[in-house]
């Protein structure tokens, strides 16, 4: 709470010298801090659900007591995917749902907001479709720990990785390296997409309905949740045949 | 004398071993301690595109627009700059570690051996330090000469650069002790997690690790003048600004002159902090 309370300051300060982040992106103050609202709750969906089991499941390996998930006849990626909630992280997502009406009710006093019956249904599906997405890289991150032997680096790479879908897109958009970065986390690890989607479904930073390459991206964002979906399930599996057990 | 001096070379060959078991893990992650940093650099990027209101995509310096006397390759100098004070003065653990200690009980050793517990964890850290470094200096030499073009005004002076060195040198004594007493603080409190958290928010926001402090705002209340008053900007922000050439004439020595006074300032509490400490310790644990 107080990290998110810290970006948000942040984010006011950089606003106190600019206008926009990224030319004619449209990403003003309030747009921004609904696209920051949009992460938050992404973010707290995440650790709510899946961090502590995620976490839980590297230590399952290194005491190899995953022995006794293996024997049930349960799937297994269900099983250590959801044992536990934990409730504590979820205050974030209502400051971000508080942040976003906040600055929804700033951005409408501004210009004109086009909403329809389906905006609140879409953005709900879409921030689905982002759980989904940062399920299935954490289900591979914690796979990992079955190569290595542990992992307890795990927190670390998810705080660098999700580092990268933390912006609008547009800022990576320029340059080689960027394209490079805004590739690889658009087609290869579909995490930009699915911060940028939802975002932009409430904000509409340009200020117009959406131009068509924003609804193939949308489009897109559900192909890329589905598909890594698939990819967390086969790392998952192919880390499970390797699995050697331990201490038994 | 000579016995003593023996005891900390031993306390530090045990340390510099110790830190040398995982060396691939550990580029590995000092390699990854950059990657927020590109992100950083896409941000700011983005940011004086629009202040200067030109697109410049194809110029290594950028865009020239500036930000409380930041030009863009300044500012990614400045967040570069940072990682390398945050190098010297960060103490991972030392906090937590002490108040364990105290906890549990294991900080007797320090009340029947006749070793000093602050002398003890300053060799370790330095040990721990020195390994880093002379490991880090790959990846860290890597990421420099890449980022070599943001630094637009090239080396600093001689002078300057030796109130750079010895502002790092200090940031490392300052983050030991400020720590130090933190964890200290243990003898009355026993949890100092909470406290721990409170110092690296305070930390993370008021010594520049987020940003040059000059973006601090001077109102609704001036958080600008006040960091002045506190010890966390010689943590980040003095050593990086130093060597950008934010801080000129008079003002460096001063500022070396005040960082060596807050060294001095918790050196002084750790110390009265530990005679207190261990008046009132009454050695729970086996």
């Amino acid at each position: 709470m107080a990290w998110a309370g810290m970006n948000w300051g942040l984010f006011k300060i950089i606003y106190r010298h600019t206008g926009e982040i990224g030319l004619d992106s449209g990403w003003h103050e309030h747009e921004f801090f609904i696209f920051l609202g949009t992460i938050w709750i992404i973010n707290s969906l995440i650790q709510t659900l899946f961090m502590a089991n995620a976490a839980e499941f590297s230590e399952l390996i290194r005491t190899g007591n995953l022995d006794f998930a293996l024997l049930k006849p349960i799937d297994t990626q269900f099983l250590i995917s959801f044992p536990r909630i934990n409730w504590s992280q979820l205050p974030n997502g209502i400051l971000g749902v508080v942040l976003i009406a906040h600055s929804l009710r700033e951005l409408m006093g501004e210009r004109e907001i086009y909403f329809s019956v389906f905006s609140i249904p879409a953005f709900l599906f879409f921030i689905g479709c982002g759980a989904v997405v940062m399920y299935s890289v954490m289900i591979c991150l914690a796979s990992t720990s079955i190569w290595f032997g542990r992992n307890q680096n795990l927190y670390n790479f998810w705080f660098y990785i999700t580092n990268f879908y933390r912006y609008p897109m547009e800022i990576y958009q320029r340059s080689g390296v960027g394209m490079a970065l805004w590739g690889t986390f658009t087609f290869v690890v579909p995490i930009l997409v699915v911060s940028n989607i939802p975002a932009r479904i409430l904000a509409q930073p340009l200020g117009t309905p959406w131009k068509p390459w924003e609804w193939g991206l949308a489009a897109y964002a559900i192909i890329g949740s589905i598909w890594s979906l698939m990819a967390s399930r086969w790392v998952f599996k192919r880390a499970l045949k390797s699995y050697r057990s331990a201490s038994s | 004398m000579l016995e003593s001096a023996l005891t900390w070379w031993t306390f530090f060959k045990i340390s510099i071993n110790e830190r040398l078991i995982y060396r691939a893990d550990f580029m590995l992650g000092t390699l990854m301690r950059f990657l927020p940093t590109l992100t950083q650099i896409f941000l700011w990027w983005a940011i004086y595109d629009v202040i200067s209101n030109a697109d410049t995509a194809d110029s290594a310096a950028g865009p020239d627009g500036n930000i409380a006397g930041y030009k863009y390759g300044d500012m990614v100098a400045y967040y570069l700059l940072v990682i390398i004070s945050r190098a010297f003065s960060s103490m991972p653990g030392l906090t937590g570690g002490i108040a364990n200690q105290i906890r549990n009980g294991e900080v007797k050793k320090f009340l029947i051996q006749p070793v000093d517990m602050q002398g003890c964890l300053l060799m370790q850290r330095i040990a721990h330090k020195l390994v880093y470094y002379l490991i880090a200096i790959l990846p860290f030499a890597l990421v420099f000469f890449l980022c070599r073009d943001f630094f637009i005004e090239g080396w600093p002076p001689p002078n300057v650069l030796a109130v750079f060195f010895a502002s790092l040198f200090l940031s490392f004594l300052l983050g030991f002790y400020l720590e130090c007493c933190i964890g200290l603080i243990g003898f009355w409190f026993l949890e100092v997690t909470s406290l721990t958290f409170i110092y690296m928010l305070m930390n993370f926001l008021l010594s520049g690790h987020m940003f040059p402090l000059e973006l601090l705002p001077a109102e609704p209340f001036n958080i600008r003048q006040l960091v002045e008053y506190l010890p966390f900007k010689y943590l980040a922000y003095f050593p990086a600004a130093v060597f950008l050439g934010k801080i000129e004439g008079a003002e460096l020595y001063r500022g070396l002159l005040a960082e060596i006074g807050w060294v001095v300032f918790f050196i002084v509490l750790s110390r009265v902090l530990w005679h207190r400490g261990i008046k009132r310790y009454s050695g729970y644990g086996g």
